[in-house]
């Protein structure tokens, strides 16, 4: 023990590494009024290891190959020991990985976590998701079936919707004329080192931001105004190890449906692993119809509810675009929903089922009614953001309470 | 550290002058990694041109060959198809192929064809909106994608429709007509796609 106790103080005197400890974890005050929503950050940050740590045992096996790819995915399948397991464990994990995420974001548009002083935090947080959006659509591309094929052939043309430029920006992404082995070949350098290692990047600034402005809670107020003479806020405590340990049971509790999933489901039926995927990647077919994964159809729904392609491409990264400003947008006096007034809570309750519809219309092919129900939606997406300005001043709030709202267990 | 007797002027045109000429070299060193995403010379030489034997190609039917890796098609019209595509004219985006890019000059004309082989049509089965290849339906298929069908492509992907001369329809996504590429016939039964007719 003395001798660990001297370590340590060696390395202390050498490197932060008890301060880091304490100023991130040990001593770091978050509010003692955190929720089930409060999972899904370190949940986020777990998944974020799974995916590195699977990714790099299937490396091993993988060919970044236009002719092996394909074989080699079903070689992992079928003769490397264990990597059956690696592989669903990857795949369920992109999506398990965008349900978390997408749960997180909710949970900052409940509570009002983007408003003043975490501006930043949520700006960071958007890039995260973006660079998150294109590590999974790049391995997407990987396994080289049919949908891995069209579905970067789609993503890539809307590249060439840009006028002037386009085409050649297109042809400078693919390296060839069409999706070929030098398209495939790129994509792997990016999925394996290239976003990984700006996600990991992002992610640190994410939670020095969050560590800096203190985290937000479900009541919305600023424990920091209210300290006691330590300097220490009365309604927060430690992080460790009070939430370190509440999260261990949302990741036991996390863990237990996602291994079902794994072992049981891990195709959930075409929605994590697409059947068309199963059929080698035909250039000169295109498969009757073609969708990406469903963590994308909202926004792939908002393309095609716009009748020119230009436009369409406007429109939809415009739906992402707006997610950035969220923060300049609510004008509200309050942060947490709960304070909010009607208004807001009809508002946001439009929103969940837009933003739902237009992602099961993104998985249906575009028959003339579905696209007008489409439109529907994507009017109603963005007058939920654009509007807000307007309607976030006019709804009547409550007041905020001076404490958090607690009940001790 | 004292600032005294710096001169704060001197300094930031060293520091101005220091960053341009960083960010210079940074766009020079750029140029490099930026070209070896280009297509490579290996990929350009693949567009070799590519001949076809159509002497087994029945009226009314289809084959696709491989063209710098994309989809080429080669239709076989019947007289109807070909007596049905001024008709179509009205409902089109661009019937008299004016959008110079989406067809070689022989080929700006109603059928979208070489003169004197008006009955096939070549083309690049890529849409024009987003890059499937959309599916050839043929006059009197029962998954028609409109009640007036007279034949010609449909995009599974968003909806496009083309009609047989690949001219694309009004109020559908894709923007302009499906491209015809570069070709001529060698003899009557042997057409090469990649060559422009005459140059052959």
């Amino acid at each position: 023990m003395k001798a660990l106790v001297a370590m340590r103080d060696w390395v202390d005197e050498r490197f932060p590494m008890t301060e880091t400890w304490n100023l991130h974890l040990a001593k770091y005050y978050a509010p003692k009024n955190f929720n089930f929503w409060y999972y899904f950050g370190s949940l986020a940050l777990m998944m974020f290891v799974i995916q590195i740590v699977t990714g790099i045992f299937l490396t091993m096996n993988y060919k970044p190959d236009a002719s092996l790819a394909f074989a080699s995915v079903e070689y992992i399948m079928r003769d490397v020991d264990w990597g059956w397991l690696i592989r669903y464990l990857h795949s369920t994990g992109a999506s398990f990985f965008f349900i978390v995420v997408y749960l997180h974001m909710f949970r900052g548009l409940m509570y009002g976590s983007y408003k003043k002083p975490r501006e930043l935090l949520w700006v960071i947080g958007m890039f995260i998701y973006l660079a998150l959006m294109a590590e999974a659509f790049m391995g997407y591309l990987l396994p080289w079936g049919q949908m891995s094929f069209w579905g970067a052939q789609v993503i890539i043309s809307l590249f060439g919707a840009i006028p002037w430029v386009g085409e050649t920006l297109a042809l400078w992404i693919r390296g060839d004329f069409v999706i070929a082995d030098a398209t495939l070949n790129r994509f792997f350098a990016f999925h394996v080192i290239l976003v990984p290692f700006i996600l990991a990047a992002l992610v640190f600034v994410h939670i020095i931001a969050l560590h800096a402005v203190g985290s937000n809670n479900p009541d919305g107020i600023e424990i920091k105004k209210n300290k006691d003479a330590n300097g220490i806020p009365v309604d927060g405590i430690p992080f460790h190890p009070y939430y370190s340990v509440k999260d261990i049971v949302g990741v036991v509790f996390f863990l237990m449906i996602f291994s079902a999933v794994v072992f049981f489901l891990p195709e959930m039926g075409g929605w994590f692993l697409e059947k068309d995927n199963f059929i080698p990647a035909d250039p000169l077919k295109t498969p009757e119809h073609i969708v990406p994964l469903w963590y994308f159809t909202p926004f792939y729904a908002i393309l095609r509810a716009v009748p020119d392609k230009f436009l369409g491409v406007v429109a939809m990264g415009g739906a992402i675009v707006v997610l950035f400003l969220l923060p300049w947008l609510d004008r509200s006096k309050v942060k947490s929903i709960r304070y909010k007034g009607l208004i807001f809570k009809t508002a946001v309750s439009i929103f969940v089922v837009s933003f739902i519809m237009l992602g099961w219309l993104g998985t249906q092919p575009a028959t003339p009614e579905l696209t007008q129900l489409a439109r529907i939606f994507s009017v109603l997406y963005f007058a939920f953001f654009l509007l807000m300005p307007i309607y976030s001043v006019m709804d009547k709030t409550k007041p905020e309470p001076d404490r958090v709202t607690f009940d001790a267990h | 550290m004292s600032t005294e007797g710096v001169d704060m002027k001197r300094r930031r045109m060293l520091i101005g002058a220091t960053s341009a000429i960083s960010a210079v070299g940074v766009g020079f060193v750029a140029v490099p990694f930026i070209k070896s995403m280009q297509p490579s010379a290996k990929a350009q030489a693949a567009g070799a041109p590519v001949e076809v034997d159509i002497s087994k190609l029945e009226p009314g039917q289809m084959l696709t060959v491989e063209w710098r890796g994309k989809p080429v098609w080669v239709v076989y019209r019947t007289e109807e198809n070909l007596k049905d595509l001024p008709a179509m004219d009205g409902g089109l985006r661009d019937p008299n192929s004016e959008v110079k890019s989406q067809q070689p000059e022989y080929a700006a004309n109603p059928a979208r064809s070489i003169k004197g082989k008006e009955k096939y049509a070549v083309l690049v089965g890529i849409c024009t909106h987003l890059g499937c290849s959309p599916t050839h339906v043929p006059l009197g298929a029962p998954n028609s994608p409109t009640e007036d069908w007279k034949g010609g492509f449909f995009c599974p992907c968003h909806g496009s429709r083309f009609d047989l001369a690949g001219r694309v329809a009004q109020g559908v996504p894709a923007p302009t007509n499906l491209v015809v590429p570069p070709h001529a016939y060698l003899s009557d039964t042997r057409l090469i796609i990649g060559v422009d007719q005459g140059a052959a």
